[in-house]
């Protein structure tokens, strides 16, 4: 089988015994340098693993590039072929080396044709400059299959043959003597030939415009032969070369259901989990905190923790605060709706004899009864109770209900991520004075460290009763949302009563006393929030939770 | 400034020997800049019709694809209100070996083998898809119209 294949292995125009055979990345990187433990657990939280987290590991780029290598050299081994050539069908099946062999093994050589490996074509026969390619039109010319032709046989052998004569590059048209063929010119196996400069130019608007990195093609029309890596970083200067490691390395994380990048600015650590893969996203919140020393989620790549809300609702919840909340409070604010159609009205002045542009509905906007009932007391209401205006006001109400219900979860959510921030930043006058009182009295800097250890737990209180608002909006009523509702209660009165201690006035003969209190009520809002995280958390695993949306 | 070798050649080539039902040359004040005429392909429904073109090598030619675009009115699926036509080539297949002559031949290749599958004028490409034989009858009309 694999013979059958040869015939459409990478052949450049290059010395390929040493290229074929070392991987590009492998060389001289041996893995016993590799610290693969990178996550191992800190010395202050010793926590043991719940059933809601997930194990992984943090990854720095140079593993990244060896997790690379070392597929390429499977496959390599597996496949019986050049390193070259597994790292072009690899990167053309996304990395997946289960679909790859499966394919390649039923047919080798639609796999290898399918991934850009096409087989060597009849060498280009330019004679003139420019020649006309009727072939090119609309229908690019599909490489056909020469794996017979003699003179290409064995591939591994063989030479494209250089040229006999002068050279003129069909792209810039410069002319090149017999001589300056070899070093100024360049083909790849499929022997279409071009001067260096224009491939250099050509290569470079690929990756630098394009963002282009495993798909680059020849430059010739149609032709669908991939240029490997080795090639390309002979041929661009070395900024573009690097540019093309980098985006090879973000199509192979992004290609991997189980690495994400660490999304915050400046980080270059790769998060590998195994553990939550999509279909687990329902049930499973996957925070991690990356060694930058920032938390994310690995499910959907959000800044830092929503913990204990799941992936699709966080999304769900942001649309709908990006849409609504801002346009929300003003209607609130400033419009009733039309008693019949419930289009949203603003009464920006006149009368109140109101006309529905809409539905030409005529009410009034005082009671929202209908006008008709008004008789001859216009632009005077003083029909309050009657009937009529009474039921439109409920048709209101109701419509206002869901508004008002929004608003108020947005409002707590609000609250607690913009008292979070409050809190660090009271936190750095608090510091400063706990210095000035370290140096001036007798008291020791870990007697100090209480109110820092204190304001990081409210913050990170804080940041799971957000978004706990957000999980209850979207929560059905009933018992079990009661008792979140319960936990998340004295969660957050717990966390209120520790800010309001944290906010009082330290002086240095009552600092003991204060000491105490806080430290006593810090291990409190800890243990609330992790009964809240932890009740949640499982309530996934257990399927207790009801939603009003599908997830 | 002075033309890239490749686009002087190309010229040369094109005023020298233009492709059967083709004409391409430059303006006089810039060199970049083609006038262009394509003739209907035969049994199409443009047959007969001398369509103008307007193409423009840019800064980056080869390395970019030309621009181009019909000046005449063409009921087309894939030539749209001002002209500008929906082929592969003249975007991501664009490939700096392709020439202006091949663009062209492929345009003229376009011309005969409408896609409306792939449309850019939609309104048009209904009509072809919902009644071909009465597009095509409008395409005609629009040839005689506009095209002499």
């Amino acid at each position: 089988m694999s013979s059958d294949g040869e015939d459409y292995y990478y052949e450049d125009d290059y010395d390929e015994g040493s290229m074929d055979q070392d991987s590009p990345v492998s060389e001289g990187m041996s893995e016993p340098d590799i610290v693969y433990d990178v996550m191992s657990p800190t010395a202050d939280e010793p926590a043991p693993k719940k059933p809601y987290d997930v194990s992984y590991k943090v990854r720095t780029l140079q593993e990244i590039i060896n997790m690379q290598s070392k597929e390429v050299r499977k496959i390599q081994t597996l496949l019986e072929m050049p390193a070259s050539t597994a790292t072009i069908l690899l990167r053309h099946y996304q990395w997946n080396s289960e679909k790859l062999q499966e394919q390649f093994w039923n047919d080798p050589a639609a796999a290898l044709l399918s991934a850009g490996l096409s087989p060597p074509v009849s060498p280009s026969t330019r004679t003139g400059p420019l020649p006309p390619s009727p072939s090119l039109l609309i229908s690019p010319r599909r490489p056909t299959r020469s794996s017979h032709n003699p003179a290409l046989s064995p591939v591994k052998r063989s030479r494209a043959p250089q040229p006999s004569g002068p050279f003129e590059c069909p792209v810039c048209c410069m002319e090149f003597a017999k001589e300056d063929v070899v070093k100024e010119t360049f083909a790849l196996g499929c022997r279409h030939r071009f001067c260096r400069g224009c491939w250099a130019e050509y290569l470079t608007g690929k990756i630098r415009s394009e963002g282009e990195s495993s798909r680059i093609q020849c430059m010739e029309s149609g032709c669908e032969r991939i240029v490997r890596e080795e090639i390309i970083d002979e041929l661009v200067p070395a900024g573009v070369s690097k540019r093309y490691h980098n985006l090879l390395n973000m199509a192979f994380v992004a290609d991997a259901p189980n690495l994400r990048w660490c999304p915050h600015p400046d980080c270059e650590y790769i998060i590998e989990c195994t553990q939550a893969p999509p279909r687990m996203l329902n049930q499973l919140v996957p925070t991690v905190e990356c060694n930058c020393g920032r938390q994310l989620c690995f499910g959907c790549g959000y800044l830092s923790s929503h913990r204990p809300v799941l992936c699709k609702i966080v999304r769900l919840w942001e649309r709908k605060c990006a849409d609504d909340s801002e346009t929300a409070n003003w209607l609130q604010a400033n419009t009733k709706e039309c008693s019949k159609c419930q289009s949203t009205i603003e009464k920006n002045g006149g009368c109140n004899h109101m006309t529905c542009k809409k539905c030409k509905y005529e009410f009034c906007w005082v009671c929202m009864g209908p006008w008709s009932e008004h008789g001859t007391s216009w632009y005077q209401c003083n029909r309050f109770d009657e009937k009529s205006g009474v039921n439109a006001r409920d048709a209101q109400a109701k419509s206002r209900a869901s508004l008002e219900r929004y608003l108020h979860y947005f409002n707590r959510w609000a609250n607690h991520e913009h008292s979070a921030k409050l809190d660090a930043e009271f936190y750095k006058n608090t510091e400063k004075k706990m210095e000035q009182m370290q140096n001036s009295g007798n008291l020791s800097w870990i007697e100090v460290q209480f109110a820092k250890q204190a304001v990081e737990t409210v913050i990170k209180a804080r940041i799971t009763l957000k978004w706990s608002y957000c999980m209850a909006f979207y929560l059905k009523r009933n018992n079990m949302t009661e008792l979140f509702e319960d936990n998340q209660r004295d969660l957050e009165r717990a966390v209120e009563n520790l800010g309001f201690a944290l906010e009082q006035n330290i002086e240095p003969d009552s600092i003991a006393q204060l000491r105490q209190d806080i430290t006593n009520q810090t291990a409190y809002v800890q243990k609330r929030h992790e009964i809240l995280m932890d009740d949640t958390l499982k309530g996934y695993l257990e399927r207790r939770w009801d939603f009003s949306v599908d997830i | 400034m002075s033309l890239p070798k490749r686009i002087l050649k190309e010229t040369e080539r094109l005023l020298a020997d233009s492709p059967p039902g083709i004409t391409a040359a430059p303006k006089d004040d810039n060199l970049r800049h083609f006038d262009v005429t394509v003739a209907g392909p035969d049994s199409s429904p443009y047959q007969g019709g001398v369509f103008k073109l307007e193409l423009f090598l840019p800064e980056e030619y080869p390395m970019n694809p030309p621009k181009v675009r019909f000046l005449t009115k063409v009921y087309h699926p894939n030539i749209d209100k001002l002209g500008r036509i929906c082929l592969d080539i003249l975007k991501d297949k664009w490939s700096p070996a392709l020439q202006i002559r091949t663009v062209l031949l492929s345009i003229q290749a376009l011309l005969g083998a409408p896609n409306p599958d792939d449309p850019l004028a939609n309104d048009v490409a209904q009509h072809w898809k919902d009644d071909e034989k009465d597009a095509i009858a409008e395409a005609k009309r629009w040839t005689q119209q506009y095209a002499q």
